[in-house]
């Protein structure tokens, strides 16, 4: 592509990227974090994830601020206004994700004194890598304005729906088991729903990707996997 | 989730609809070019242009300084024929009719296709005179009474009426830069014209005056084929429904101006419309 004939611009779009490419960066690691502190119960990782947390709503800000300046400064057209909407919102995304983790990092303390069964924690663990890989896919798309990679993200997030299906389920088991498990399987429940959460605001930042690339939504259809919502267990009759 | 599928076709035809008002798609040509050339002298100014400009809309010509699209505007109502080194060659036709036809009065054809230049070049004349005097020479009113009807009328879709009611006696000239530019509009306007042609009607006006333009190209939109030509992108996306894109004598992409300014197909469209002309 041809560089604009006002220099300034140019870096402007730059930074731009440099700033998205880092809010993400911390996005990704704060994911780690939150598993981690939620895995290890440990109060320290989960308070460090709380401080990203804030690192990464003060770089959306600082992101909102500039766009703001530049759609004033520059009014923007084709390729360049859409990339400049895209990256807003696909920042709203990446803070959406940050928030999501630090909630999964507090839940770590709150149950911090409880003992976790470990099949409960390895699904956790597969579901939340699952998402962190197709986070890290999904930020290099945007990078490389690699569409292609984009649509993989956007089609693989049934898989993590199906997961999260299946540790629902698991989880209604546990607490039907034992309603000594009830307190610690809520929090489990609610930190996969959000790991699952994360998957969706990562494809949004995927369709994000294809309408900047392309300047046209995807219109597949998403093949869609969360059935929790119409999920019952059926107690044992006797 | 039957309804909901029923719902949403009603919201896509009713979008389709708004679509369809908007980019002009639905309705039909008033001004058709096919295969436009136009020679100065031994310089081929523009190349095989076709493009169909739809009725009751704005249509706005961008492109760099020399890419020939205020060569085009005014092939449309045969301004170049006063410039003696230029050949038109190809069809034009308004409402069918054959523009470049040797039987055509070019006289009545200037009538019927208005003109608004870049700088405000009132007649130094009263004016009650600038508006009255296409309405004289064209003998559109029998008598001083109708005469006074359609300056009014002009004055009044040309948003003047208010500013000069009191001094219509007074020089035109003596007006604001932008008051000067509605008396220009005003005057193509008295002759009940079909096509306004308007060359970077605002380029020298400052932004308040751009402003009172651009409204009333907006309400002139609805009883006229308006065709502009500008250097402001943001004045072709603000007020045309239909943009065409010249580059070095030919049209590279005309299309509805929502999708030009969004997600144009040609290359040199989305490097020019985004700064990026090397």
């Amino acid at each position: 592509m041809n560089e604009h004939i006002v220099k300034s611009y140019e870096e402007e779009l730059k930074l731009l990227d440099r700033r998205i490419a880092q809010m993400g960066g911390c996005a990704e690691k704060l994911l780690i974090q939150a598993l981690g502190a939620l895995e290890r119960r440990d109060p320290k990782l989960a308070e460090s994830a709380v401080a990203s947390d804030a690192t990464i709503d003060q770089l959306e800000r600082e992101l909102q601020d500039q766009v703001i300046t530049m759609i004033a400064k520059r009014q923007p057209m084709a390729n360049d206004l859409r990339h400049i909407m895209t990256v807003l919102k696909i920042a709203g995304d990446l803070e959406r994700i940050g928030d999501l983790s630090k909630n999964i990092a507090k839940r770590a303390l709150a149950i911090a004194g409880e003992s976790h069964p470990k099949p409960l924690m390895t699904g956790m663990r597969h579901m939340t890598e699952m998402v962190q890989s197709q986070l890290k896919d999904v930020l290099d798309s945007l990078a490389e304005r690699d569409i292609d990679k984009a649509l993989r993200v956007w089609r693989s997030d049934q898989e993590v729906d199906a997961m999260y299906n299946s540790l629902f389920r698991e989880l209604l088991t546990y607490m039907m088991e034992d309603p000594r498990n009830i307190g610690l399987c809520t929090h489990f429940l609610f930190g996969a729903k959000n790991i699952e959460r994360i998957g969706d605001h990562t494809t949004n930042i995927a369709e994000n990707v294809h309408y900047l690339v392309l300047g046209v939504p995807i219109t597949d259809d998403r093949p869609k996997g969360d059935k929790t919502a119409s999920t019952l267990m059926s107690t044992p009759q006797s | 989730m039957e309804n909901t599928a029923v719902d949403l076709s009603a919201i896509e035809r009713v979008e389709a609809a708004r679509t369809a008002h908007i980019t002009g798609a639905a309705k039909p040509a008033k001004v058709v070019a096919k295969g436009v050339d136009v020679y100065y002298g031994a310089k081929h100014a523009l190349m095989g242009v076709n493009v169909d400009i739809p009725d009751r809309g704005v249509m706005a010509f961008i492109g760099p300084s020399g890419c020939g699209k205020s060569t085009f505007l005014r092939c449309i109502n045969r301004m170049n024929d006063t410039i003696s080194s230029c050949r038109v060659t190809g069809n034009i036709t308004i409402d069918g009719q054959d523009i470049y036809d040797p039987a055509l009065d070019v006289v009545q054809l200037r009538a019927r296709v208005g003109m608004v230049f870049q700088k405000p070049n009132p007649f130094p004349k009263s004016i009650y005179d600038n508006v009255a005097y296409g309405p004289r020479i064209h003998g559109l009113a029998a008598n001083k009474a109708e005469l006074d009807e359609i300056v009014q009328k002009s004055l009044e879709k040309a948003a003047l009426w208010g500013e000069v009611k009191d001094r219509l006696a007074d020089s035109g000239t003596g007006l604001s830069g932008g008051q000067q530019q509605r008396l220009c509009i005003a005057r193509a306007i008295a002759v009940s014209p079909d096509v306004i042609l308007m060359d970077e009607p605002c380029s020298a006006l400052d932004p308040i005056a751009t402003a009172k333009v651009e409204t009333l190209i907006d309400e002139l939109r609805s009883n006229y084929c308006i065709i502009i030509v500008t250097h402001s992108m943001q004045q072709a996306a603000r007020v045309s429904q239909r943009t065409a894109f010249f580059h070095l004598g030919t049209l590279v992409e005309e299309g509805a101006t929502q999708t030009i300014f969004t997600n144009p197909v040609d290359q040199r469209t989305q490097d020019y419309i985004t700064g990026r002309f090397g």
